[in-house]
């Protein structure tokens, strides 16, 4: 077939539309002008956001909320240093992206040119993958790569590196059918022998706990892991990553565990004998102190990364695959193993030690707003969060019911991550209410990009627990460094509906407690452009329980010591 | 404890970086590197010595598995294999002590490389622990310049 040539930039949006790319998050600067030429009449929507972090952020929010991967894209220098924070908590938290960036021309690479940073070199820790694309004639089988290593196997961000000189020199362009990496083929079957002994080990357990992680949301595996707890009947913990791979209205659910889960799922998992481990990492923020964390209990543990395996806990029986298919597998030959008496005592403690919170006194308490956002949505809400205390209570206090429903930094912990990825949430999907939950500190480290949910008329709901502190810091301050507030307080703040309406966004502060229906009723009424919603709660609400850093089940902190 | 591990990658631009790069950010200070072609031309070997704890070691394993451009890694480390290295070493040696100098050339059938009125140069190949010991015998004659190119290792079959 004869093939016309094409230039790089060209090459580049062909590509995105043969990956079916439906929409592009970014920010033009000088070497990716010529890119931006042609993707002033490409078929996809691009969104301008006021920020490179915004922008990936954003990406990550679509693809959380989408299971596609998200695309984001900057120009060179600060353009690729500014996306950083936002492809490392991508990184964290395994989430498929192609984050594309400018390069100065590959004769000027290293002679420190304007606007030059080395961005393979910099995002070498935080990637899955990156490319430096150094001729023309590559750069469709490079994204063709980059798309696929980025959403198959442990998914994570994959960032190409364009030289302008590569976007505007020419080539035919033929997008290949297929990706051959010799290096490169992840495992999805779990072995069968392996299958089969966990399956056994689980029969004979008398205590066993299964915990969930985000790997099941990103497998789209929690159909099978509702079969799984359906045939087996063992109780159900899951990370904050894990939030809606399970319903937590479901009476075998013990919500979250670690640092500030539930104390019947730290409990459970601290008691069992058996911890079926399903797309989880045990992270420190789940185990505390590794030596406590499971002293009886034997380990199988389902994931597709085999570094994931024996990282921290040793693993008794390692099934190296994808959550979805080896639950599949799993549940057709398992037969449940009589705990009938376990769960009784397992559902006992939960019914004995509920998530709760005191209510006197006549401020608005941050986890009363998180209870009614989930009563007068119906649960049917899709929720982002920022970093900190207004996370946990997010986590706790929703119950999420379903998989793509709870979306938040968990592995870096990024504060201005909500907003954004909220934005590119509710582009992913419209039919559904997104509301970002955050703080009075978080909110103000992305508000940029306010305008851009203006903008585009997403009816996106801002949450803030406004508390004037960074309520996390201040919280461990008090408990654990002898009250001293160092620049934790941030009581010297804007008014936030004030900026609501400069940015032409609706504002309502809400100061007691009669105010916060009508307040959140009003929100979701409003359908043509976001709403800040400034909460003023109890300044010094603790976020209980809590596991103190490093430690274990048996030294949680439930409630307020007075 | 020492380990030796060969990692076969593919034979681009970054590659050493990537590798290197997952031992720097756990502060793990490589022993040796080397890095060459091998039968086929799109393929690198680099042999890796390092030592470090072995719970850690075998997560670096695991990471490095992960990298998209490493084909495979093998720890050499207790297993059968083949290490050569070569080293260069000039002593000081006047006339009056080439010939004990030549005499433990030929022990360790050194090469002679170089030679001055005040020094003699020598190239040496063998297993580590060879090379070890030529330096040490070496030693009393004042060695002014030395470097080993570190070790190349192959499994037996």
């Amino acid at each position: 077939m004869f093939l016309l040539k094409i230039s790089g930039a060209e090459i580049l949006i062909e590509s995105l539309k043969k990956e079916g790319v439906e929409v592009m998050f970014g920010y033009p600067g000088g070497v990716v002008i010529p890119i931006f030429h042609h993707i002033f009449d490409a078929p996809f929507r691009f969104i301008l956001t006021r920020h490179e972090q915004g922008a990936v952020h954003a990406a990550d929010g679509y693809a959380r909320a989408s299971g596609k991967v998200g695309v984001a894209l900057t120009t060179s220098g600060p353009g690729a240093t500014n996306a950083i924070t936002g492809i490392a908590t991508a990184h964290m938290d395994s989430v498929p992206l192609v984050v594309i960036t400018g390069q100065v021309s590959t004769s000027m690479i290293g002679n420190d040119a304007f606007q030059e940073a080395d961005t393979t070199g910099i995002t070498r820790p935080i990637t899955k993958h990156n490319y430096l694309v150094q001729d023309v004639n590559d750069l469709a089988r490079i994204v063709k790569e980059a798309f696929y290593i980025a959403s198959t196997g442990r998914p994570g961000p994959v960032v190409i590196d364009i030289p302008v000189d590569v976007s505007k020199g020419e080539a035919k362009f033929a997008y290949p059918d297929e990706v051959s990496l010799r290096s490169y083929k992840p495992v999805y079957k779990g072995h069968p022998v392996q299958i089969e002994k966990a399956c056994r080990l689980i029969e004979s357990s008398k205590r066993p706990v299964i915990y969930a992680g985000g790997g099941v949301i990103s497998s789209n595996a929690s159909d099978d892991l509702v079969a799984f707890v359906r045939k087996t009947g063992i109780p159900i913990t899951t990370t904050l990553m894990g939030l809606g791979a399970y319903p937590e209205t479901d009476r075998l659910s013990l919500k979250m565990l670690g640092m500030h889960g539930t104390f019947y799922a730290n409990r459970a998992v601290h008691d069992s004998d058996l911890l079926i481990a399903v797309g989880a990492r045990f992270d420190d923020r789940v185990t505390g102190n590794v030596n406590e964390f499971i002293p009886e209990a034997k380990v199988i543990h389902v994931d597709i990364d085999p570094a994931s395996v024996s990282k921290s806990v040793q693993v008794d029986i390692p099934i190296v695959g994808d959550c979805k298919s080896v639950l599949h597998e799993m549940t057709k030959i398992v037969k449940p193993p009589q705990i009938q008496e376990w769960v009784e005592k397992i559902l006992k403690i939960k019914e004995e030690n509920p998530l709760t919170y005191g209510t006197a006194g006549t401020k608005i308490k941050p986890q009363m707003v998180i209870e009614r956002i989930y009563e007068l949505t119906k649960g049917a809400a899709i929720i982002t969060t920022e970093v900190g205390q207004n996370q946990m209570w997010a986590a706790q206090f929703y119950q999420f019911t379903e998989p793509r429903s709870f979306i938040s930094s968990g592995g870096l912990g990024t504060m201005g991550f909500g907003f954004p990825a909220a934005i590119g949430a509710q582009l992913a999907r419209p039919d559904r209410r997104v509301i970002d939950i955050a703080g009075d500190g978080s909110i103000q480290m992305n508000i940029q990009e306010l305008i851009v949910a203006v903008q585009h008329r997403l009816p996106i709901i801002i949450a803030i627990l406004n508390n004037g502190f960074l309520g996390m810091v201040r919280q461990w301050q008090q408990l654990f460094w002898d009250k001293r507030y160092s620049h934790s307080c941030i009581s010297f703040a804007p008014d936030f509906v004030k900026l609501a309406e400069a940015y032409g966004a609706a504002g309502i502060r809400i100061e007691s407690r009669d105010e916060v229906d009508k307040a959140i009723k009003k929100a979701l009424s409003i359908k043509d452009r976001p709403t800040i919603l400034d909460f003023h709660v109890d300044r010094e609400e603790n976020v209980y329980p809590i596991i103190p850093a490093g430690k274990s089940v048996k030294e949680m902190i439930t409630r307020e010591l007075v | 404890m020492m380990h030796v591990i060969s990692v076969k990658v593919e034979n681009r631009f970054g590659v050493l970086a990537r590798v290197a790069g997952l031992f720097s950010a756990r502060g793990y200070n490589i022993d040796s590197l080397t890095v060459s072609q091998t039968e086929h031309s799109d393929i690198s070997v680099m042999t890796i010595v390092l030592t470090g704890d072995d719970r850690i070691i075998e997560q670096v394993k695991k990471q490095l598995n992960k990298l998209i451009d490493v084909i495979k890694v093998t720890d050499l480390t207790g297993h059968a294999s083949v290490q050569r290295e070569l080293a260069l070493v000039k002593v000081n040696a006047s006339p009056a002590k080439r010939t004990e100098v030549f005499q433990i050339a030929e022990i360790f059938k050194a090469q002679i490389v170089d030679i001055s009125l005040k020094t003699i140069a020598l190239e040496v190949t063998g297993d580590p622990e060879r090379i070890d010991s030529f330096i040490e015998l070496l030693r009393p004659y004042s060695i002014k310049e030395m470097i080993r190119t570190g070790r190349v290792s192959m499994a037996r079959d």
